[in-house]
This record gives C-alpha cells, sequence and structure tokens, in this order.
C-alpha cells in the first residue's frame, strides 16, 4: 500500500508536467485544428532556455540556488524565450499556410520539429547536459516510507497554480474570451471584429510557455537536457491531450495526470519495457470506445 | 497486345539481371549500390503508403509499424523456421542460390501474410475513425507494435536481431519496388480504386452511390500493410540485421513526406520523391552536422512553396505527357 502512494505521488509529479505541455496541444489544436508536432521540441528548447538563464544568473553572481525566487527567475526567464519561440514558429511556419489543406500544415509541424531538434544538436551539442540544482532536494512530507520532497510538491503545485491561471485567463478575459469564439467558429468570430491572428499568436505564446514552465519543473527531477529530449514528452502530453478530449482544458489536465500515473504504476508493477506502450495501449482503447476523449463532447469530423 | 507485356516484363528481367551482375562485379562503388537499394526500399513504402493516403485519402501514421511486421516475422522466419525445414527436405543438396532465392520467398511470403493480418487487425477497428483520430490510432498502434517487439527476446528485444542470412540483393530489391509500382498504378484503374477515389473524394456521397466504403479503406489498408511488409522482408535479408529504433514513429513519418511532397494520389509522384529524400540527405552528408539542419527546413520552405506536392494528383507517363504536349499545340 505504501508502495502504491509513493507510486501515486511519482506519479502525479509527471503527470502535473504533462498535464502543462497538454495544455499547449489542446488550446492550438482547439483553434487551428493542427497536432502541433513541433511542441515537444518547444519544450525542449524550453529546457536549454532553463538552463542558459541559470547559467547566466549564476555566472552574475546572484545566488541562484540559496532562495526558490532565483529558480522562478530561471522559469520565467524560460517562459518568455519560449514564448518568443512558439510566436515565430506561427508567424513564420504556420501563418501562410492558413488556408493550406490540413495535411500539410501538419508536415509543415513535423519539419519544423525536426528543425528545432536539429538545430539545438547544432548549437547546444548532441551529449546531454546537467541541469544545475536550483533547489536543493530535502523531504517535506513523511508519512511511513511514502515521501514528498520538496521539489515533487513544487512541481505539483506550481503546475496547478499555472493550470488555474490559464483557466482564468480564458474564462475570464477579453482575450480568452476571444480565444473561445475563435476556437467555436473562426470566420464568425473575424466577422464580430476579433483579430483572429493576433488571438493564434497569443494562444501559442501561452502554450509554449507552459511547456518551457514544465520543462523547467521536470529538470528540478530530472536534471539531464537533450536536444531529443522532447520527443516522448511531447509525443505522450499529446495522448493526454487526446484522453481528455482534445479541445479542452480540464480533459488535459487530467489527461495528463492520467498519463502520468500510469507510466509510473507499469514501471513500478509491470515492466520497464512497458513503459512507453501502455502510453498507446490507454490511447488505442480511448479512441476506439470514446474517440472524443473522456471530457470532449460529441462532434461528427467533416472531411 | 499479351506479346508487347510479356516483352515488356522480360525486358525489365534482363535490365535488372544484367545491372545486378554489374553491381556484383564490384565494379560499382559499393556505396553507391547502397543508395540505390536504399532507394528502392523508400519506392517500396512511399507506393505502400499513397494507396491507403493518397487513393483513399485515410491518414496513417503507422506505417514503419507494419514494415516492422514484415521484417521481424520475415527474420524469425529464416532464423528459426528454415534449419528444420531445411534438414527435413534436405535442401543442402540444392545450390546455395537456388536455397537462398527459395527461403528468401519463402520468408516475404510469411512477412507480407502477417503484415496483411496486422493491418487487419488495425484497420478493421480504427478506420471507423476520420481525419485527425484516425491519424492518432495508426500512429498508436504503429508504436505499439514497435513497444512489443522490443519486448520479445527471441528476436533479439531492445538490443536488436542480428544473424539474419542475407539473401536479398539489388536485384529483389528492383524488382519487388517495379512490382509494387505495377500494382499501385493498376490498381488506382481498377474497380477497387476508383472506389477508393470516390471514397476519398466524398464518403458520403460514395456510399450512397452504393460502395461498401468500410470494406474498401479496410481492403486498401490490408494491401498497404502487406506490401510494406514485403518491403520488411526483403529489408531484413538485405542488412542482416534489425533494430527496434529504425520502425519508430520518426520512420513513419518519413514515408508520410516522401507520399506529401510526391503529391498525395500520384504514383510517380511518390516514387520521384522516395527517391529524391532517400539521395537529399546523402548528398547533404558533405555538411556534416548542417545536414539535418539543412534537410527539414527545406522541408518546410517545400511546404510553404508547393503545398500541393512535386506532382500533384498528376501522373508521369507516356500517355499524360503526350496529352500535355498535343494541349500545347493547339494553342495559338
Amino acid at each position: 500500500m505504501q508502495e502504491f502512494l509513493q507510486q501515486l505521488v511519482n506519479g502525479l509529479v509527471w503527470g502535473s508536467a504533462y498535464a502543462l505541455i497538454a495544455l499547449g496541444y489542446t488550446m492550438v489544436y482547439g483553434i487551428l485544428r493542427l497536432i502541433n508536432f513541433a511542441h515537444g521540441d518547444v519544450y525542449m528548447m524550453g529546457a536549454y532556455s532553463a538552463l542558459f538563464v541559470s547559467g547566466w544568473l549564476t555566472a552574475a553572481g546572484a545566488p541562484v540556488a540559496q532562495s526558490p525566487l532565483w529558480a522562478m527567475v530561471a522559469m520565467l526567464g524560460a517562459m518568455a524565450a519560449a514564448g518568443l519561440l512558439g510566436f515565430l514558429i506561427e508567424r513564420l511556419a504556420y501563418r501562410p499556410l492558413r488556408t493550406a489543406p490540413r495535411l500539410t500544415l501538419l508536415i509543415t509541424a513535423i519539419g519544423v520539429s525536426l528543425f528545432l531538434q536539429n538545430i539545438a544538436q547544432l548549437a547546444f551539442g548532441s551529449e546531454p547536459r546537467s541541469f544545475p540544482e536550483l533547489i536543493p532536494s530535502s523531504t517535506i512530507v513523511k508519512v511511513g516510507s511514502v515521501t514528498l520532497s520538496n521539489q515533487q510538491a513544487i512541481i505539483i503545485a506550481v503546475s496547478l497554480i499555472l493550470a488555474l491561471a490559464l483557466q482564468v485567463i480564458v474564462h475570464r478575459t477579453s482575450i480568452g474570451r476571444a480565444m473561445r469564439a475563435v476556437s467555436y467558429d473562426r470566420e464568425a468570430a473575424a466577422l464580430m471584429g476579433i483579430s483572429v491572428n493576433r488571438v493564434i499568436s497569443f494562444t501559442f505564446v501561452l502554450g509554449s510557455a507552459l511547456a518551457a514552465a514544465a520543462a523547467t519543473l521536470i529538470a528540478l527531477n530530472n536534471p539531464l537536457v537533450t536536444p531529443t529530449m522532447g520527443v516522448q514528452p511531447g509525443l505522450k502530453a499529446f495522448v493526454a491531450a487526446v484522453l481528455g478530449g482534445i479541445g479542452n482544458i480540464y480533459g488535459a489536465m487530467a489527461g495528463g495526470l492520467v498519463m502520468g500515473v500510469a507510466e509510473v504504476m507499469i514501471v513500478g508493477y509491470g515492466s520497464s519495457g512497458y513503459r512507453d506502450g501502455i502510453v498507446f495501449a490507454i490511447l488505442i482503447i480511448v479512441l476506439l470506445v470514446r474517440p472524443t476523449g473522456l471530457f470532449g463532447s460529441p462532434v461528427t469530423e467533416r472531411a | 497486345m499479351d506479346l508487347v507485356r510479356i516483352f515488356r516484363f522480360a525486358a525489365v528481367i534482363t535490365l535488372l539481371l544484367a545491372l545486378q551482375a554489374l553491381f556484383a562485379s564490384g565494379l560499382v562503388n559499393p556505396y553507391y549500390v547502397r543508395v540505390l537499394i536504399l532507394c528502392c526500399f523508400s519506392v517500396m513504402l512511399a507506393v505502400s503508403l499513397n494507396i491507403i493516403i493518397g487513393y483513399a485519402g485515410q491518414f496513417s501514421i503507422g506505417h514503419a509499424g507494419f514494415y516492422a511486421v514484415g521484417a521481424y516475422t520475415a527474420g524469425a522466419f529464416t532464423v528459426y523456421a528454415a534449419p528444420p525445414i531445411r534438414q527435413a527436405l534436405a535442401l543442402d543438396r540444392l545450390p546455395g542460390w537456388l536455397e537462398g532465392t527459395a527461403f528468401l520467398m519463402a520468408a516475404i511470403c510469411a512477412g507480407t501474410f502477417f503484415a496483411a493480418l496486422a493491418g487487419l487487425a488495425v484497420g478493421l477497428p480504427s478506420l471507423r475513425l476520420r481525419g485527425d483520430y484516425l491519424a492518432i490510432a495508426t500512429l498508436g498502434f504503429g508504436e505499439m507494435i514497435r513497444v512489443v517487439i522490443q519486448n520479445v527476446e527471441a528476436v533479439g528485444g531492445p538490443r536488436g536481431f542480428s544473424g539474419i542470412p542475407i539473401y536479398s540483393s539489388f536485384f529483389w530489391a528492383a524488382l519487388f519496388a517495379v512490382a509494387m509500382v505495377w500494382i499501385a498504378r493498376n490498381l488506382a484503374r481498377s474497380r477497387h480504386g476508383r472506389a477508393l477515389l470516390a471514397i476519398r473524394e466524398d464518403e458520403t456521397a460514395a456510399s450512397v452511390l452504393g460502395i461498401n466504403v468500410t470494406k474498401h479503406k479496410v481492403a486498401a489498408f490490408v494491401l498497404s500493410s502487406a506490401l510494406a511488409g514485403c518491403a520488411g522482408a526483403l529489408y531484413a535479408h538485405y542488412e542482416g540485421y534489425l533494430e527496434p529504433r529504425s520502425f519508430d514513429f520518426i520512420r513513419s513519418i518519413e514515408i508520410i513526406i516522401m507520399v506529401v511532397i510526391g503529391g498525395m494520389g500520384s504514383t510517380t509522384g511518390a516514387v520521384i520523391a522516395a527517391i529524391i529524400l532517400t539521395l537529399v540527405p546523402e548528398l547533404l552528408r558533405g555538411l556534416a552536422e548542417y545536414r539535418m539542419v539543412i534537410y527539414s527546413a527545406l522541408l518546410v520552405l517545400f511546404m510553404l512553396v508547393r503545398p500541393q506536392g512535386l506532382f500533384g494528383t498528376w501522373e508521369l507517363s507516356w500517355e499524360t505527357l503526350r496529352a500535355r504536349w498535343e494541349k500545347r499545340r493547339e494553342r495559338p
């Protein structure tokens, strides 16, 4: 039982990071009907940005490891950098294809993904880099043999706060209302005077910033950064978004948590060889039983 | 007419045999031969995927999975089933090349059959889905196939499957590539092919016309998987070594890129794109670390400049070329 609880805690830690990445997928899909394959690589770039920002801070003499405030600065820096990257990707690669067939857009997204991976390999080298310890690890809760470290608590708490912040942005601000309008009906939204391009840009910035936040948080726990680190989390977060009903923000969060827990459980109780398999098994079952996901509204897709 | 066909067939065989003899003689740089053979595999994969994506308009991102099924079952056949068969039938008395060819053909049959079976198992449930959901489901199945293979110790698990005898060669790869192009083009002109095109253009209209949409979609999916499995079987007996990682979803995506760049629905387009996309990374080899950066940048640029692909749905053939030329002449 205690082992189960420990696994649950570890699963929730991974799951909250998946949830943050999944939010980016789900928002972009909701608004553009595009599976943004480059999102996992934006996550990777976010991790490198956080690495560099904390490096610069240390070089500038800031006591990075002493106060969580500096970790926060590193995360915000990474979020800003990734937001800019998301904006540029949308502006340069996706916007010219706004009226093109969706498959073309998908291939472009794949191209952007490959491009980011290779540019990262070129610029930062292919060998893994280790992330500095921003927040020294310590156990804050211990019940029996179940432990929760401060890092794990921070990952879960910050993810929750960011997800709630997103919820507020989408449901309580005028740009959020515009986002919902564009995702509901782009042409009608444009006729109502909403600047569709600006809303789409904003969505990309928001989603990319969340991915960078996830990257910084995960780096607390898993301090290795490589150019291809975004591929598997990206794929899994995407599955999480589908699981929750793509286009649905609550769904993406729930899907991310389920995904993280399922993955950790299969490693704990099954075989670690099936770590990647369980994710896709869940995906297939969901798609066959309830294609619109756990929280998606049933829609018939037009070709 | 039939005589022309027989003559054409004989000419292709002779040409390929002559090339094979030339390559075997060692006069040509083995690196060039290898690239040429890799082009043949790319052509087989692109042409087979084009059947489901281009003709039927059903987006599948799991093609590498069926390629893997074909490769691994064929490899497992020659490694585990062939020795007892050889002993039981006393095949040692056959000349080596004949024995190798016989086993290669049997392995291809096994690989094709199991890939078709996998295609049926994947296609039946998932072809109910449409558009993006179908794409995601096939992606999931493709990755599942890879994960399962990775966990089967008998075929090497994550370390890879080595020790597969090398039976295939340029001749076989090229012959099967030509055969698949021929199958795909005949399919497009057949009743089944027309039904697929109708489904691609408008599924509802097609079903109103009395086309059994599900049946045709699944049949196309099975055919496409079977051809990929056949390519996999040849690949297993060309490399002699298989690695689960080389059948991941990036590989599926490479094949999709070939189909999309060629122009979806155009078999000749798929052939040319497959060759170009195999050659470009090789040609860029001199640029070392810039190679993949340039490759991916070219891909994005190409999609921005020519979203419909090289050929669109246009096919390259004597007839279409002549039609084009005559149209141009008629213009004043």
